[in-house]
């Protein structure tokens, strides 16, 4: 009877807390890529303006670790018995990744573009997976920023 | 030292190639920050201390790549990659590799 308390406690501790959390997240990452509307991180190799004469070039790395609530461990382990899309994890990776595209250009606000931007997601020891462990990834941005010469 | 993940330094030509150079570390998180990890698991969101310290040992793996192509004499390293394994239970290896070369 004890466990089920701690469970029903951690659960309405995951989701309450978990669900406050997100939507901050989400509420500081949606501001923040506004103001970063102007330094576009692109996929492409070349410089896209070729004349233009450049002043100095940098890469450039932002990274976040992110874990899930109890809560939503818990909707993606009942998923697992049913199969089909896990929501809940879609929204972790998701973040993880907005956070380290946004922490790579805050690392150079002065930048015009950020070339060849490689996203990577890992997760972190072996346990991210098993029961009782911590449920979290890592997702690693970076790329060569390029300043023009004004 | 001027890093860049593209083929090329842009603004500056690649004069001689010195092959490949790579940095690694292997690190180990301590078991206050796996108790810290597991309470902050409960409620989700960032785990400032994993953040801190993987960011710390790519730095490190980064510094190593660089003495070594301070040593071959190159001036920059091109098509910089990351990449991450775990080698064991609660530890995982940070590896940096790329092309040195003197950009002129």
């Amino acid at each position: 009877m004890e466990q089920f308390y701690i469970l029903t406690i951690l659960v309405c501790l995951g989701y309450i807390g978990g669900t406050i959390a997100e939507m901050r997240h989400y509420r500081s990452i949606i501001t923040r890529e506004k103001e970063f509307l102007k330094l576009p991180a692109v996929t492409i190799h070349r410089m896209i303006e070729k004349d233009a004469e450049i002043k100095s070039v940098e890469m450039v790395q932002g990274s976040a670790v992110i874990s899930v609530d109890y809560f939503k461990r818990i909707l993606a382990a009942l998923r697992n018995f049913f199969g089909g899309e896990v929501k809940s994890y879609e929204s972790l990776v998701d973040r993880a990744r907005r956070e380290a595209t946004l922490r790579m250009k805050e690392k150079t606000p002065n930048a015009d573009i950020i070339l060849n931007t490689r996203i990577e997601t890992t997760t972190i020891g072996r346990n991210a997976n098993r029961r009782k462990s911590i449920g979290s990834i890592e997702a690693i941005a970076y790329g060569t920023s390029v300043t023009y010469k004004i | 030292m001027i890093l860049t993940n593209i083929e090329s330094v842009p603004g500056k030509n690649i004069v001689e190639h010195f092959g490949v150079v790579s940095g690694s570390t292997v690190r180990a998180k301590h078991v206050g920050r796996d108790i810290m990890a597991s309470l902050k698991n409960i409620v989700g969101g960032e785990l400032k201390g994993y953040t801190e310290l993987l960011q710390d040992s790519r730095n490190q793996a980064t510094e190593r790549m660089i003495e070594q192509a301070k040593q071959l004499g190159a001036n920059a390293i091109v098509n910089v990659r990351f990449a991450t394994s775990s080698v064991a239970q609660g530890a995982s290896e940070l590896y940096v590799y790329g092309t040195a070369v003197r950009a002129n």
